[in-house]
């Protein structure tokens, strides 16, 4: 092994950390291999390197998509002597990678115990809106002529709190993805090729390419057959998510704009957006936890299940709550309802930057960074000459 | 009573288990290893070599059945049986539909082995993904899989198959009994000998140094093929065809584990540098052709080294030219230095770089060609990419031979028949490594070793099938049976 000359012009080489030396290790196995070229992007982004760096290790980390493909067709997995586990050492980096670049850097160590963060920000959130609504109403069971919750929280009062915080996590995480893709080292690339590499990696995050095994069957999960499920739940997931952020974005801007005041009727475009969307953050996290459930054992970091769990069921608590608060708006439930729907709405973005919500921000990034160097000429042309 | 037993769990026996079962007849496939070690050497294989007339999905312009006829009958120096060996090759040209059929995948050459773009189909993800789907398709056909299920002798009534048996074992911690398995046929399918240290050892006997070659050979192949089955045929008096010291044999990295070193571990920088023995002097031209048409022979040049040992030795000019070696170069800054790392005589070592270095004659340096960069006066020569090693840091790797799979095996026939005294068993077949050696006798090309399994596994379980009383339109045009 070539060691560090302290005498060698340029700059220090970061010393690696366990998780990270052993991605090293892996990719340098992986890297004489080359088997699992075609399930992935992360083994053409390691055949243009002979040697990984910690920027490159950060990088091929959040480009892994666990799908598993490369650990079942491994010759080199358990019980051989190399113990080649892809998913697994890239997910333990990934985690650290979350931690180290999350901003504040101090709020990273939430990652540690991320279950514990998720469960006490959703408590703390119900505690407080359970008492404001005690606060401001003497009671939780109050019923509003035409399910007008702001009779309860004023509109601005809301506007101003949920802005703040969504602000507030839309900041951290944007900086937390700067720091990382500055970090990682962009290639540098034309205009025209870093257009055509944003489209590229935007369809791979919208159409979750990666998770399509290569071949269209889809990933692994609870062994070595393929299932397209996982893609299906998380579109489920994510798009539902969306849904739901653009029935809040149409009702603030007929708010604000053209001054029409919730509540809206079920045949409102807000209201459909959110019923559409929020029967997607149903499905789509049910899913997503009955395939955790089964998940081979194998499978990345068995440490961030409670992470993995813990935004699922968040996710899913969020959507129930507000298709309840929906359903019994015009009942007894409406104070209780919402206080427990906006609780868990705080929570959710509260943690923003610091749960599993911030890997597909990193993956995109790791995507776009794929996207742009794949343009440039390979600096490697092993034995293709 | 099962029709046809399997006895195996790679690809051929996998192909003749899958064939046998679509045929209609009951199978039942035992595989010597545990489950995670199941699919023999298929596991570390990549690609099969395909003939093919024109462009196919991941096949690139015509391979036609003349070419790959010509290029295994170079590689194996006329050791070879033109009839199988055609037979393989046809075969090689339609049998990817049924494949996939079974979930296998195929993907574009990977990147290091663009220079058989034209000739192999790669599997996506390599062979045990294609080990994968065979057995997710064979238990969805009811094929009945038993894993640590090694067989040891094999029960006969003249030349016609009566029972497969069993020793009790110890297989991932328990005590299983012995067990006589009857069947109608049974195709065999269980790999070579390399995994055999002592059948090696007695194949590949003492130099005339003392040393015992095989004792320091590396296994890059399953390290369950101990030839257990291969043995008892041989005593049972099946014919048998090919010599016990030939086999698949490649220079890999002497820090390579005992077994299953697999692709990762060859070393790929011998036509960019050049190659000297533990006396530090050079046996062999390192630049005699194109590394993909000579790595195969290297593995028995080392063997003839004293102490089964080389080393690579390239200077900076080769870095990012050849496939990431798999463990680090020993790397130093002068010739001295590096001798000494390696443990070599350093003067001796030093002046055979002086000499190769005086030697050399720089003309253009093409490593996509057979450049005109040679040694004059040198002995051995270097006769392409001759370039002197002079930018430190200088880098080596330590070579010992690596066996992939052996190629003694039974002889057979288009019918995949095992034969005692040239008569055909009426219910006995052969398929995989078990009888390569009729079609490949020496020497390797990529990707043959998967496009005989695939046609002889396919052949043998349509056979055995037939022989078992399931009929169909291939079984009965013996020669054509893959086609």
């Amino acid at each position: 092994m070539q060691l560090f000359d302290p005498k060698a012009p340029g700059t220090l080489i970061p010393v690696l950390n366990l998780d990270e030396s052993e991605v090293q290790r892996q990719m340098t196995v992986c890297n004489a291999c080359r088997y699992c070229e075609g399930f992935c992007a992360v083994f053409p982004a390691m055949t243009r390197r002979l040697e990984f760096s910690q920027a490159d290790i950060h990088y091929l980390a959040n480009l892994c998509h666990n799908c598993g493909a490369c650990l079942h067709a491994c010759q080199y997995a358990a019980p051989h002597e190399f113990a080649i586990n892809v998913p697994k050492a890239m997910a333990k980096v990934r985690l650290d990678t979350y931690a180290e670049y999350a901003w504040p850097q101090a709020m990273g160590t939430l990652y540690r115990r991320n279950g514990l963060t998720l469960a006490l920000a959703s408590g703390a959130g119900l505690a407080l809106f359970l008492c404001l609504t005690l606060m401001m109403m003497g009671n939780l069971f109050t019923a509003m002529p035409g399910g007008n919750l702001y009779g309860i929280f004023p509109h601005n009062t809301l506007a101003l709190m949920f802005g703040a915080v969504f602000g507030f996590a839309v900041l951290a995480l944007a900086i937390g993805v700067r720091r990382f893709w500055r970090n990682v080292s962009p290639v540098e690339a034309s205009r025209e090729q870093t257009t055509s590499a944003a489209l590229e990696a935007s369809a791979n995050v919208a159409t979750l390419k990666y998770l399509d095994g290569g071949h269209g069957e889809g990933c692994n999960n609870a062994d070595d057959r393929f299932t397209l499920w996982r893609r299906r739940f998380h579109h489920f997931t994510f798009y539902g998510f969306m849904l739901c952020f653009a029935a809040t974005g149409v009702a603030t801007l007929y708010h604000f704009l053209l001054g029409w005041s919730a509540p809206y009727p079920v045949l409102s475009v807000p209201v459909m957006l959110g019923i559409v969307g929020g029967f997607g953050l149903l499905v789509g996290p049910a899913g997503l936890l009955w395939l955790n459930l089964r998940r081979n054992a194998e499978h990345g970091d068995e440490q961030q299940k409670p992470m993995d769990r813990g935004f699922i069921a968040l996710l899913f608590l969020v959507s129930a709550s507000g298709l309840a608060l929906l359903a019994f708006r015009e009942s007894m439930a409406l104070g209780l309802l919402l206080a427990i729907h906006l609780g868990l709405v705080m929570a959710f973005f509260l943690t923003m930057p610091y749960s599993k919500f911030a890997h597909g921000i990193f993956r995109s990034a790791a995507l776009l960074k794929y996207s742009i160097e794949k343009r440039q000429p390979n600096p490697i042309n092993a034995a293709s000459d | 009573m099962i029709d046809v037993l399997v006895i195996g769990g790679g690809n051929a026996a996998l192909c003749a288990a899958l064939m046998a079962r679509e045929a209609g007849a009951s199978v039942m496939l035992l595989e010597g290893a545990p489950k995670a070690w199941r699919g023999g050497n298929s596991q570390h294989t990549r690609n099969l070599r395909c003939m093919h007339d024109a462009p196919q999905d991941v096949l690139v312009e015509a391979y036609p059945e003349e070419e790959y006829w010509q290029d295994l009958l170079k590689v194996t120096g006329g050791m070879t049986n033109e009839k199988l060996a055609r037979l393989v090759i046809r075969a090689s040209s339609n049998c990817r539909d049924w494949m996939r059929a079974h979930g296998v995948h195929f993907q574009p050459s990977l990147s290091g082995a663009l220079h058989v773009a034209r000739t192999n189909a790669f599997f996506m993800g390599g062979g045990k993904a294609l080990v994968n789907a065979y057995y997710r398709s064979a238990e969805r056909l009811g094929v009945n899989i038993r894993y640590n299920a090694q067989v040891t002798d094999i029960e006969l009534n003249g030349g016609t198959f009566v029972a497969a048996h069993l020793s009790a074992r110890d297989a991932e911690g328990q005590r299983l009994p012995a067990e006589r398995i009857q069947a109608r046929t049974c195709v065999l399918a269980a790999g070579g000998f390399e995994s055999n240290r002592e059948w090696l050892r007695e194949a590949w006997g003492q130099n005339e140094r003392g040393e015992w070659p095989s004792d320091n050979f590396l296994i890059r192949g399953t390290r369950f093929n101990t030839g257990v089955l291969l043995r008892r045929m041989q005593q049972l008096g099946a014919d048998f065809i090919g010599d016990p010291t030939q086999a698949h044999m490649v220079a890999i990295d002497a820090r390579a584990p005992l077994y299953d070193g697999g692709i990762c571990t060859r070393i790929d920088c011998v036509s960019l540098g050049v190659v000297v023995n533990r006396d530090g002097e050079r046996f062999y031209d390192e630049g005699e052709d194109f590394w993909p048409k000579r790595y195969a022979i290297w593995g028995r040049l080392v063997a003839g080294q004293p102490g089964q040992q080389a080393y690579s030795i390239i200077d900076q000019q080769a870095i990012g030219r050849f496939m990431p070696p798999v463990f680090p170069g020993t790397k130093a800054n002068s010739l001295e230095d590096l001798a000494r790392q390696l443990k070599l005589p350093v003067a001796p070592f030093v002046s055979t770089i002086q000499a190769y270095n005086a030697a050399c004659r720089v003309g253009t340096f093409d490593h996509t060609a057979l450049d005109d960069c040679r040694t004059e006066g040198l002995t051995p020569a270097k006769t392409h990419w001759a370039r002197p090693l002079v930018k430190p840091p200088f880098c080596a790797y330590p070579l010992k031979p690596g066996v992939t799979f052996t190629y003694l095996g039974l002889a057979t026939d288009a019918t995949a028949a095992v034969r005692f005294n040239g008569q055909a068993s009426p219910n006995l077949f052969v398929a995989g490594e078990m009888m390569a050696g009729n079609v490949l006798g020496k020497g390797y090309t990529a990707g043959i070793g998967m496009a005989i399994g695939t046609a002889f596994g396919r052949i043998a379980g349509v056979q055995a099938a037939a022989a078992a009383g399931f009929i169909t339109r291939s079984s009965q045009e013996p020669q054509h049976a893959a086609v």
